[in-house]
Parts: structure tokens; C-alpha cells; sequence
């Protein structure tokens, strides 16, 4: 089987653009992805589209209604948090399969405000703050606090994840927020859910992003110049585990991901050069420093501390600015990784390039689970 | 016709209210490989086994496995308040308020003994107006 190839891929700035409907985000993005391929909507053989909160609206074939309805076919595709990076593998699987030569893949949300999760439903009585809490941040505290009791992992290295991610988004145009944002400021900002402050959760914006991935054939036929080999894309779903009742495992399913991504690449995480990850929350990317083999069990608060992951340090993660300040437009940000990574491969991301990068690794997590992991390589 | 609510409803379904003796959780168990579930299951989701799932009633005691200090929540929800995950002595993992501990970090250890209890559900009443009774976690008194 040939490889898969990134021709073209790009993302919006991400914000608040509430006077825009889903459609006009995703044409927006889709557009700036074929323009960077030299391609036009007319060459694509089929879209992937993935959204959450319109799952059940067509969001893929109102794309096309924007942008040109040439027919192909379309799939809508929802996955929680791993939405957009299961539209990307949807396409790289049509690819793979034989089926396409050139596959467009789209990733789109318009976000409501407020927390996310535990909102009512069911019959009888609301069960929030009575039956614990289901809001996300608290989920994902409950997460971080269960590394702290095994590595007595702190408040502290918690919100260091967030002073770094927010550092990078200086250097990143598309980022939602540009701003240096203090240790002090991270742990003094408003407390969610212990240990998450509110400068720890994710940032609730719109956005979109899109990659047009091709064979092996059509990209020596188009040129690789720019392009961007994918080495490995894996899709797992959470293994049954004692506590899974009541405390969502993405620890599992990390692993299973990473484990089989390396083994479809044929590489290890030493050979990686950077990393886009799932932090969601700032609890979080501590559990994923050690779920992906960034480190040993037990060794992420220290490489928080040392500056492994920050721009310059060892093995820089979410130099985008990640969730935590890039944004988190939850149907759009797989693939937005997806261009993060992209991007630095082609040495094109500027101020925060990963000098020589050559390997990169995205990952996403959809709460409920799915995970998705790919591994991206520099051609040229 | 409907029967008059005579007592409390029970806050989820593996709460149970018998008319004589004293409430508990309920969880399944799988008589193959063991998992322990609250709910039902068209099978069991660790092993695949078919109609293994045997009713068990679980422990009101266990420890606190982790928790979060819930300051923001939902309009109309008081805050602060704990939320825990505690595993029953005998299997079964429950998540609910931890209450009877002051909120903050340093005084709230991992690992630490707790007592299930059950009492009101904190005055909400559904839209007929029928209380309910939920469950709670707690200190175990060290004097015990
Ligand atoms: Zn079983």
C-alpha cells in the first residue's frame, strides 16, 4: 500500500464569530487548505467532515453548497474531542484503501459559552454537585490528582503546563490569545476545580481547519516540495477498566495509541522532534508526557520543571499553544494539530519553528473514548 | 391510578430503599472475570460473558480514591463543594460529595477511610415535588 500524503492544510484564527454560521467556518478553512495545496475544490475526489454540534446537519455537503457542489461523496464524521482527527483518518483511509487520490478533510465548530459536561439530563433530579461533579474541568481534575497520588505530582507543575502553552501562543498569529501569561498568574487566576484554575482550562472559541491529503502517486505527480508524509494513524476506544464507571480513562487508550502509532511508523518517541497533545486541561498534558513515552511513568513533573517540553527544551509539546491558549474548537481541533505539526515540518511556522524538525506527533482525545494518534514526517 | 410517594425516591437506580432495613448501593457482578458494575448490561463490557451479571450489595464502607474541589459549577448549584471517587471495601467504584471536610487540599488525604451515608438530597425535588434520597461520603469517625 502507498503512502498518504498532506498537500495542503491550513486553520483560521481562532475566536468568537458568532455572526458566522458552521458552513462559512468550514468553506473559510477548506479554501486556505486547497489554496495552500495549489488545488481547487473541483480536484477533490471526496470531503470528510467533522463537527460535534451539528452532527446530525450535513455540515460537509453545506461546505460544498459554499464552495462548489462538484458531488463527491461526503462524510459526516463526530467523535467527541477527536472529531476532526477522525475525518482526517477517514480520508487517509479512502486513500489507503485504493479508492482516492486526493481527499479533502474539514474540521469545524461553533462553540456555545460555559462549562461543558454535567448539564442536567436524565430522569428524577439534577445530579451535579450531589452526586459529585460531571463538568469537565472537575473530570479532569479528578485525572491530574490521580498522578499526584501515585508521583505527588503539584498544584505547582499543573499550572506550569499552562504558563509554557501560553508562552508559545505568543508566537502563533492563529493562536486565540498572544499573551505571556506568569506562573503566579496561572495559579492566582480563579479556581474551577482543584487543581484546575481557570487560566488551566481549555479556551471555548470557533474555528476550523482542513488538510487535503493525497496518494503516494498523485503527490510525486503534483510535487512533494512541501509536502508532508503521514507514517501512522491509529483510532482506539477505551478498554473496559476497574474505575471507568466513574472516572473516564484517557490513560488507556493514550497508550494503546502511542504504542501502536510508533509500531505503524517504525519509530519510538526518542525519534520525535515535537508534539501536538491533548491538553484539554492542564492536568492533562502532564498525563500525556508519560501515556505517549515522552518520558518514564513518573517523570512528568520533572520534565515540566526542566523545561524539556517548553520551545528549546528536549521535545517541545504543543509549541501552537495547545487548547490551553490556542483555543479549543472541538470539531476543528484535530486537525488544527494537524497543521501545527505540518507546518514546523515545512519549517514554516516562524517565530516558534522547531529548528529541523523532521518527525511530529498529534494527538487528540474524545472523552467517552477515542483516541486518535497520528505521526507526520518531513519529505523534502 | 399512581401511588402516593410515602418516602423518598431513590437518587439513582443502584440506590436502594428496602421497606424494612436500612438503605445501600447495588452493584452486578460478573460470576466469569469478576467486574463489578452499578448498572445493568446486555453483557458483561470487561469479559463479553452473557447473563453472568448477579445482583451484589455493596459495601458503605471504602476509601477515597481521588477528588476535586469543585468552585464553579452550574447556575443554582452551591459551591464549593467535593467531588470524590471512592473505592467500596469488597469492589465497586462510586463517585459522589465527599461532605464533612473542610475544602481544601491540605486537610483532604488520598487513600483516607470513608463511610457511605445516605441522606437528603440536598432538598431538590423533582417536578412532581417527590424528594429523594442520595448518597454521601464521609470521614470515618477514627474513634470506631
Ligand atoms: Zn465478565
Amino acid at each position: 500500500m502507498s503512502d498518504v500524503y498532506i498537500l495542503g492544510t491550513d486553520m483560521i484564527k481562532f475566536g468568537r464569530f458568532p455572526d458566522r454560521t458552521v458552513p462559512q467556518l468550514g468553506a473559510e478553512a477548506a479554501q486556505l487548505a486547497l489554496d495552500d495545496a495549489g488545488l481547487t475544490i473541483q480536484d477533490m475526489e471526496a470531503l470528510c467532515c467533522g463537527n460535534l454540534y451539528q452532527a446530525s446537519a450535513m455540515v460537509g455537503q453545506r461546505i460544498l453548497q459554499e464552495i462548489g457542489q462538484t458531488g463527491v461523496p461526503v462524510v459526516n464524521c463526530s467523535n467527541a474531542c477527536a472529531t476532526g482527527a477522525t475525518a482526517f483518518r477517514e480520508a487517509w483511509m479512502s486513500i489507503k484503501a485504493g479508492i482516492y487520490d486526493l481527499v479533502l478533510a474539514v474540521g469545524v465548530e461553533q462553540m456555545g459559552r460555559g462549562l461543558l459536561g454535567g448539564g442536567g439530563g436524565g430522569k428524577g433530579i439534577p445530579k451535579e454537585g450531589l452526586l459529585g461533579s460531571a463538568t469537565m474541568p472537575a473530570v479532569f481534575a479528578e485525572a491530574g490528582m490521580e498522578h499526584s497520588r501515585k508521583y505527588g505530582t503539584t498544584f505547582e507543575q499543573f499550572a506550569k503546563v499552562s504558563e509554557k502553552n501560553h508562552h508559545h501562543s505568543t508566537m502563533n498569529p492563529k493562536a486565540r490569545y498572544q499573551i505571556e501569561t506568569p506562573l503566579e498568574e496561572v495559579m492566582n487566576s480563579e479556581m474551577i476545580a482543584y487543581p484546575n484554575t481557570k487560566l488551566m482550562c481549555s479556551v471555548n472559541v470557533d474555528g476550523s481547519a482542513a488538510a487535503v491529503l493525497a496518494s503516494e502517486k498523485k503527490a510525486a505527480e503534483l510535487g512533494m516540495d512541501r509536502a508532508v508524509r503521514v507514517r501512522a494513524s491509529v483510532l482506539t476506544s477505551d478498554p473496559w477498566q476497574e474505575r471507568d464507571l466513574v472516572m473516564p480513562d484517557v490513560n488507556t487508550c493514550t497508550r494503546a495509541a502511542a504504542k501502536a502509532a510508533y509500531e505503524m511508523a517504525g519509530v519510538g518517541p526518542e525519534d520525535i522532534d515535537l508534539v501536538e497533545l491533548h491538553d484539554c486541561f492542564a492536568t492533562a498534558e502532564i498525563l500525556h508526557y508519560e501515556n505517549l513515552g515522552l518520558c518514564g511513568d513518573g517523570e512528568a513533573g520533572k520534565m515540566i520543571d526542566e523545561g524539556a517540553t517548553a520551545l528549546g527544551g528536549k521535545i517541545p509539546v504543543n509549541a501552537s499553544g495547545g487548547l490551553l491558549s490556542k483555543g479549543h474548537p472541538l470539531g476543528a481541533t484535530g486537525i488544527a494539530n494537524i497543521y501545527e505539526v505540518t507546518t514546523h515540518l515545512r519549517g514554516e511556522a516562524g517565530k516558534r519553528q522547531v529548528e529541523g524538525a523532521k518527525l511530529g506527533l498529534t494527538h487528540v482525545i474524545g472523552l467517552g473514548s477515542a483516541c486518535a494518534i497520528h505521526v507526520l514526517e518531513k519529505v523534502n | 391510578m399512581a401511588d402516593e410517594q410515602t418516602g423518598p425516591l431513590p437518587v439513582v437506580d443502584f440506590l436502594k430503599i428496602p421497606e424494612n432495613g436500612d438503605p445501600y448501593l447495588e452493584g452486578h457482578k460478573c460470576t466469569e472475570c469478576g467486574a463489578i458494575f452499578l448498572d445493568t448490561r446486555s453483557a458483561c463490557s470487561k469479559c463479553g460473558a452473557r447473563d453472568k451479571l448477579e445482583a451484589l450489595k455493596l459495601s458503605n464502607r471504602g476509601t477515597l480514591y481521588v477528588y476535586s474541589i469543585v468552585h464553579r459549577s452550574f447556575p443554582g448549584i452551591e459551591v464549593p463543594y467535593v467531588s470524590a471517587i471512592v473505592d467500596l471495601d469488597g469492589g465497586g467504584t462510586v463517585k459522589g460529595n465527599l461532605i464533612n471536610v473542610d475544602p481544601d487540599p491540605e486537610k483532604i488525604p488520598m487513600g483516607m477511610p470513608v463511610d457511605v451515608v445516605f441522606k437528603d438530597a440536598l432538598g431538590r425535588k423533582d417536578k412532581e415535588g417527590n424528594s429523594y434520597l442520595s448518597y454521601f461520603f464521609q470521614p470515618q469517625k477514627q474513634s470506631q
